[in-house]
């Protein structure tokens, strides 16, 4: 006891650390608050309206269709962005929610993480058929049922990745860290919050913004959708798009072009850039980084004091939160008993008999062999569109993307223009070919195929691009004092260094194309409808039927495919590129 | 009266691959009384580290039973702190955050938390850099906020696992002369420290009592009292003597035959990976002045400037190739050695060749079984599963690798690494 308590006394930091008096500044507003109280509270009042607006009776979209008004046109786009920002919120609890479940039991692990791969890979559009039947019973004679099964499709197309990632970093914990806050007594909660949170920060940020890029994609084309006889138009710019497209209203398409635009910029530059910017704190990195993300809204925030020490405050008020540290004071985990995991394994198993048992029932009653196969053979021609378009794609971007990505100064002007590309939705676009190959009667069945990778190429630049960056100077160096040249340079220095980039790049645009596929091979302009022969199609086709058992026969012989496609050649071909061509 | 910290029989074993798990301590007792620093001095792999994290309460023993002031540990003790090798600072919290996150945990008040952080930043010199991130600090000051982080909680002893192993030599020599004048001056709010190094010098300058460990398995081979008053020097003659003392020590084997360090026997004998290089570098620096074929290893690691730790597996490697003898804490080089450094590249590689197939069992299995296949080719995983009944997968494949480097340096037999197959081919 004679060594305690002799710190050397200390008077400075009495008053508390809410205030911030020993870092010099005060509670006193400046210029940069008064900016920032002016962007929140529009927030506020435009997050406001649309919900009001989002609740509101079903009967009000037949008494208020969807018009072609350009002054309704800023209406629209907020209502485009709510159902983006719900579906975000709603991935982002359940990524928390599933992803931390499948870290820390092993036996939800073994469901969710195979759940989550296949679902990675389900097209997302076919699920819109059934939820859309589902969500407008579940609220009946209310705006909420389209709503939902809208968000429920932006939702579909960004929740699995993101679960996904967090997952692995919750995994992929330092283990040094791990002692630290086990030694420190962190409560489960405070080690959430102070450990893994944090430590998951950049890659599920990043996840998200891809999965964001993903997501226009999906809320234009769930906007309006007919199901049978249940047409919903809810108001946004995909319903636009659709009401231009009926009325062959090029202007009305170019002016969905433009809103489209100026909504992702927005969303980028006052929503990602600043988390990025701020997130970039998170990195896991004992060193400081040369290149750091800047953004003019996270500065603002920076720079604005009340405001922040606000938000300090309210992050102080949340530390009253429950912890216990003798909560965090169980001991190891015992070895379970291997018959509980067996017949865990077994309920998991029956239940997945059950389910295959009711989903042949039901395609049984309607639909024979023949259908299987004829689902199939579509199946293999968009398949086949899908490796063509690939390659094509890749033999024009793998040159550019080298080519841009060695300009460090070019480089970091292409790649917020190709991410941006990335973001927005293709489909907004279709319109505009269709217009082409009808005007100058092309075959649909090659010319509306370019339509699949009209989105997702320049996943294949932007990545090409961050790998040439990275590409190390030394080994560029040294290929031009040995004259290495033209096809030796490719082959022996830069294809090797940036396949892995190229792969995942090449990866996410394959998965993208085939979900393209169903709003892709089917093209309509005003009543001149265009047709692309394969599963997209076929999927189209059924879903406009009500053709449920068919849509789900697609659905199926897609998903097979996807996975196939994903396990027998990307997934080899990522593991190779890891292990041989990473350059660290 | 109950002892500080009170260690009974802990035995510690980690599952391998199959059979028998491996026994990583054997029996470990110790005591700790109050005002004293006890340092826990072996190789890596002694299984120092683990005795530590169980007296933490991070790891639960196999056997045996820890008790700080009495109470039995069972999970993170609150009487103890550690100070981690790599840091493990929290890169996302300031150093104030860093400093606070234990007293977070245990609930203490904003204000009462911010109070003693502040405190304790300023005992152990980091006055100014609250705010700062670590990865704005240097290796010294990160490890600084390690100890604050520890220090602030007050606890009864302060665990330090390697604490200044991973800092260059003239910043881990301040820290541990500021961290000695503190606890001269009683001005650190803990009981004793207990310190795991692989550093003799560093045990021997800061230690109070050192507790000797022999590797495979953790045992306590001696406990040496180091009575030199504070601040002791390195140049004292009786600090010379002691360090020499302890080297002899753990190069020997109780019964006093030289110790063979590899753990297993046979094909199963778990090899370091090392670069032929280093071991043809150690055998001619033995071989030139002013050691002449006969090094004494203080100061052989002192010109070398390589820590026990690095310079032990390379040592033994060349005693179990026969190229020299470990004895006494001397190295001195066979006759075959003296040949090695005389020979040109092409000799070395066959003189290294004869002794690599006749003293590795394992190099000789795998160019036995090449030999007897006609198509004289073999798979990576063939060797790596027999590996694996003996050792875990991580030292199964560390084994091999070793293999792989000397047998390709020895032209014994070539591996492709795409295939994973080992073949007779002469890579040309």
């Amino acid at each position: 006891m004679a060594r305690r308590d002799r710190y050397r006394l200390n008077l400075s930091p009495l008053l508390g650390p809410f205030l911030g008096l020993g870092r010099g500044e005060g509670l006193r507003p400046n210029l940069y608050d008064l900016a920032l109280f002016i962007l929140i509270a529009a927030a506020f009042v435009m997050l406001a309206h649309g919900a009001r607006e989002m609740a509101g009776p079903v009967l009000k979209l037949t008494a208020e269709p969807v018009t072609l008004d350009p002054a309704n046109l800023p209406e629209y786009a907020l209502r485009t962005v709510l159902r983006m920002f719900a579906a975000i919120l709603a991935s982002l609890l359940f990524t928390f929610v599933v992803a931390t479940l499948a870290a820390k039991s092993r036996r939800a692990e073994l469901v969710i993480i195979p759940a989550l791969d296949i679902l990675q890979s389900v097209p997302v559009l076919g699920f819109l058929t059934f939820t859309v039947v589902y969500f407008l019973n579940l609220f009946p004679n209310s705006q909420l049922g389209p709503e939902c099964a809208a968000i429920f499709a932006i939702f579909t197309s960004q929740a699995w990745n993101m679960a996904f990632s967090f997952y692995q970093s919750l995994r992929t914990v330092p283990a040094d860290l791990d002692e630290a806050s086990r030694h420190f007594g962190l409560s489960p909660w405070l080690r959430f919050w102070r450990l893994e949170a944090p430590f998951a920060a950049p890659g599920l940020i990043w996840n998200t913004m891809m999965s964001m890029s993903g997501g226009w994609f999906f809320v234009v084309a769930s906007e309006a959708i007919t199901v049978g006889n249940t047409t919903v138009k809810l108001p946004g710019i995909g319903s636009w798009l659709a009401l231009a497209i009926d009325a062959r209203d090029v202007k009305a398409v170019l002016l969905a072009v433009g809103t489209m635009a100026a909504v992702i910029l927005a969303y980028d530059q006052l929503l990602f850039r600043p988390i990025v910017a701020w997130a970039d704190k998170f990195r896991f990195e004992q060193t400081a980084a040369q290149l750091q993300p800047k953004s003019w809204v996270y500065d603002l925030w920076r720079r604005a004091r009340l405001v922040r020490r606000l938000a300090d405050l309210l992050g102080a008020a949340t530390a009253f939160l429950p912890r216990r540290r003798h909560a965090a004071r169980r001991r190891a985990s015992r070895p379970t008993s291997r018959l509980a995991d067996i017949a865990w394994l077994a309920v998991v198993l029956l239940a997945v008999a059950w389910a295959l048992w009711r989903i042949v029932e039901f395609v049984d009653v309607t639909l024979g062999p023949r259908d299987v196969l004829q689902a199939a053979g579509l199946g293999l021609i968009t398949l086949v569109r899908v490796a063509v378009l690939i390659a094509l794609a890749s033999l024009v971007w793998v040159p550019i993307g080298v080519w841009v990505g060695l300009r460090p100064w070019l480089a970091t002007r292409v790649q917020p223009v190709a991410q941006f590309l990335a973001a927005f939705p293709a489909n907004v676009l279709f319109p505009i070919a269709v217009v082409a190959i009808v005007h100058w009667r092309l075959n649909p069945n090659i010319w509306l195929s370019p339509l699949m990778v009209l989105g997702t190429q320049w996943y294949i630049l932007f990545n090409v691009i961050a790998g040439a960056s990275a590409f190390p100077t030394d080994l560029r160096e040294a290929a031009s004092l040995f004259h290495l040249r033209s096809w030796q340079w490719w082959r022996k220095v830069i294809l090797p260094g940036i396949l892995p980039y190229y792969v995942t790049g090449a990866l996410t645009a394959s998965g993208g194309s085939w979900n393209a596929s169903i709003v892709a091979e089917v093209a309509s302009w005003g009543d001149t409808r265009l047709e692309a022969v394969g599963l997209g199609s076929y999927i189209a086709n059924a879903t406009a039927a009500g053709d449920y058992a068919r849509v789900v026969l697609g659905i199926g012989v897609m998903s097979v495919l996807v996975v196939s496609c994903n396990r027998l050649i990307w997934r080899p071909l990522y593991r190779l590129a890891e292990r041989r061509y990473r350059l660290s | 009266m109950d002892a500080l910290l009170q260690v009974d029989g802990v035995r510690q074993r980690y599952p391998k691959g199959s059979g028998e798990p491996l026994l990583v301590l054997d029996g470990v007792s110790l005591r700790m009384r109050e005002n004293e620093i006890v340092s826990l001095l072996g190789r890596s792999g002694c299984g120092k580290s683990s005795l530590l994290r169980i007296i933490a309460g991070l790891l639960p023993a196999s056997e045996g039973h820890v008790a700080i002031e009495g109470h039995t540990v069972d999970g993170p003790a609150e009487q103890v702190a550690m100070v981690f090798q790599s840091f493990a600072l929290f890169p996302w919290l300031t150093v104030l955050e860093n400093v606070e996150i234990g007293l977070e945990a245990q609930g203490v008040v904003a204000a009462e938390r911010h109070r003693r952080a502040i405190a304790a930043i300023d005992l152990i010199g980091l006055d100014g850099y609250e705010s700062a991130y670590p990865k704005e600090l240097s290796g010294g000051m990160r490890q600084r906020v390690g100890l604050a982080r520890a220090l602030v909680v007050h606890p009864k002893v302060l665990l330090m696992d390697e604490p200044f192993s991973a800092l260059d030599v003239l910043t881990a020599e301040t820290l541990r002369t500021d961290l000695l004048d503190l606890w001269g001056e009683g001005r650190m709010p803990i009981s004793s420290i207990l310190l795991v190094t692989h550093n003799i010098e560093e045990a021997v300058l800061m230690s109070d009592r050192i507790l000797v460990f022999s590797s495979n398995p953790g045992r306590i081979v001696a406990e040496i009292p180091v009575s030199l008053p504070q601040p002791r020097n390195r140049l004292d003659p009786t600090f010379r003597q002691l360090v020499d003392d302890i080297y002899a020590l753990m190069t020997a084997k109780p019964g006093g035959r030289p110790q063979v360090g590899f753990p297993g026997t046979g094909i199963a004998m778990l090899l370091p990976l090392l670069s032929p290089n280093l071991l043809a570098g150690l055998l001619e620096a033995v071989a030139a002045e002013p050691y002449r074929g006969h090094a004494d290893l203080p100061a052989l690691a002192g010109s070398l400037q390589m820590e026990i730790d690095d310079l032990f597996p390379v040592a033994e490697t060349l005693q179990l190739l026969r190229f020299a003898e470990l004895a006494e804490g001397d190295l001195r080089l066979s006759d075959a050695g003296r040949r090695f450094v005389d020979l040109d590249q092409d000799g070395r590689k066959r003189l290294f060749a004869q002794h690599l197939l006749a003293y590795v069992p394992l190099a000789a299995h795998v160019k036995r079984v090449l030999d007897e296949r006609g198509t004289h080719r073999a798979p990576a995983s063939r060797f790596r599963d027999e590996l694996e009944d003996h050792m875990s997968e991580q030292f199964a494949d560390q084994t091999l690798r070793a293999v792989i480097t000397w047998g390709r340096y020895a032209e014994a037999f070539a591996y492709d690494e795409a295939t994973g197959i080992f073949s007779l081919d002469d890579p040309g």
